[in-house]
């Protein structure tokens, strides 16, 4: 064992020489690989936080979503419907919820305007999600204007503004009253954006949509089940950003590899051609191979997702915040919780360590099989 | 001669070090954020809202889970257009149905 042991040091030290020796090139190679690492670690990481994230908290959501949809578009919903909702059985509750989007010429901000059905704020006043004060530079007491339906302009003081822990969900949430968001949107009597429906019992919750859907035929469900499985997807594996932004990535790193595999420098040949000569066996000459593919892979592995977690959770995956941001004004400054997949961590390693060793091995074998003569001589 | 052995042990045991303070960091920051995800949980129950606040773009992807294909017309997720966030962020799955397995 202890032989075993002294084996491989020796080889690992002599790998680090060769190694060494062309300095240049294989930092540069660990740089290349360590950012291959980096960008596909910081996606998996961020994906995955977000994902855990809109799972726990959505789960709070409303049970159902009815929406109204009149000449191809999503319209104001009758109050009216709520009556015969209420009389499907195993309906608890329905109400009708008020929200809109405003897009503000201020600052070229969208905010989403919504009233809260219990508790809201009085007349006059509006409680702002964090994003919205930082657009507008606004702090509790100050004023905002809206600009009505009927052209006036609308005062709203700032009451409060929801806490920046709340940032992943209400950055852009401008809470206010009926009454104001009547004269900010247009009298809404007996209508409301939408309905939201609560069951005594959620195995029944795809039955009673199913009545809704029967009796209201202008009407789309949403069920609290497909708002989780959208972020589910969306930021899964197979979703539209990882698949894309990983595409590119993996596409590099498959390059890399391939130049890997597909032969050895002519320096690189004359050393294994060496090495034989001086008494090296071919297994000897893997063996280092081996471990010069482990140390550059495990290195940038280790780096690369070390640097991605520090992107992501300490600095709001900044790299890929213009993705998201697009043309948007209001940005949402959320600090992401490090819920850690550890079999996504394990898939990585897989996915980038064990393919580059692999890759590392090939070429070397078939050269250290030929005629030391040979290989030196450039031969193959 | 073991000198470079020693330090690249020494260079990937720093690593591994730091990779189990990573570990340990998210556990703490998980377990810590319990108020930060009772708070969000506390707004979503009590403004009834349907999706995480991302991206203010379009409404397709302020309101994810509320996209939809049918309005005619109407822009959505992987469109053609000019919303970067719209172009990255697929369509829901509800939307994505099939009516069952042709293969």
């Amino acid at each position: 064992m202890a032989s075993w042991i002294d084996r491989q040091k020796n080889v690992l030290d002599f790998t680090l020489s060769s190694l060494l020796r062309r300095k240049g090139k294989n930092l540069a190679l660990l740089a290349v690989y360590t950012l291959l690492v980096f960008l596909m670690a910081s996606v998996m990481l961020a994906t995955s936080a977000i994902r855990k994230e809109a799972s726990t908290v959505l789960r709070e959501a409303p049970e159902m979503v009815v929406q109204r949809t009149v000449a191809g578009r999503q319209d104001p919903i009758p109050l009216a419907y709520l009556e015969k909702i209420r009389d499907i059985a195993g309906v608890v509750s329905s109400d009708g919820r008020l929200w809109g989007y405003y897009y503000d010429p201020v600052v070229g901000a969208n905010y989403t305007l919504l009233v809260p059905r219990e508790d809201g704020p009085d007349p006059g006043t509006v409680t702002i999600g964090p994003g919205v004060a930082r657009a507008r530079m606004a702090s509790t007491g100050d004023t905002l204007e809206f600009k009505g339906a009927s052209g006036a302009l609308i005062e709203l003081v700032v009451g409060d503004i929801l806490s920046t822990d709340s940032e992943l969900v209400a950055s852009d949430l401008v809470l206010l009253s009926a009454a104001d968001y009547g004269a900010i949107f247009g009298p809404a009597d007996g209508l409301a954006t939408d309905l939201v429906v609560r069951v005594a019992n959620p195995r029944e919750l795809q039955t009673i949509a199913l009545k809704i859907a029967e009796r209201f035929p202008d009407t789309r469900i949403i069920l609290r089940d497909e708002m989780l499985r959208t972020y589910d997807a969306v930021f899964s594996w197979r979703g539209g950003i990882l698949a894309i932004l990983l595409f590119g990535v993996v596409l590099a790193f498959v390059i890399v590899s391939w130049d890997k595999a597909s032969g050895l420098s002519q320096e690189e040949r004359r050393e294994i051609g060496i090495l034989k000569a001086v008494g090296w066996e071919t297994s000897d000459v893997i063996l280092m191979k081996f471990w010069e593919g482990a140390v550059v892979s495990l290195s940038a592995y280790f780096i690369g997702v070390l640097l991605a977690y520090i992107h992501v959770f300490f600095f709001s995956a900044r790299l890929f915040a213009p993705v998201l941001k697009g043309w948007a004004v209001l940005y949402p400054q959320f600090r992401l919780i490090p819920f850690i997949d550890a079999s996504q961590l394990t898939a990585l390693f897989f996915l980038t360590v064990v393919p580059y060793a692999v890759a590392t091995i090939i070429p070397s074998w078939r050269a250290s099989v030929t005629d030391p003569d040979a290989v030196m001589k450039g031969i193959r | 001669m073991m000198r470079r052995t020693r330090s690249f042990g020494l260079f990937m045991l720093g690593l591994l070090v730091l990779f189990v303070l990573m570990a340990a960091h998210a556990a703490l920051s998980v377990r810590g954020a319990g108020p930060v995800l009772r708070e969000e949980a506390r707004l979503v129950r009590r403004f009834e809202l349907t999706d995480l606040c991302l991206s203010t773009e379009a409404n397709y992807t302020r309101h994810l889970s509320l996209a939809d294909f049918h309005t005619a017309f109407q822009d959505h997720p992987l469109a053609l257009e000019h919303f970067p966030s719209g172009a990255l962020l697929g369509p829901p799955p509800h939307l994505r149905r099939s009516h069952g397995q042709l293969d």
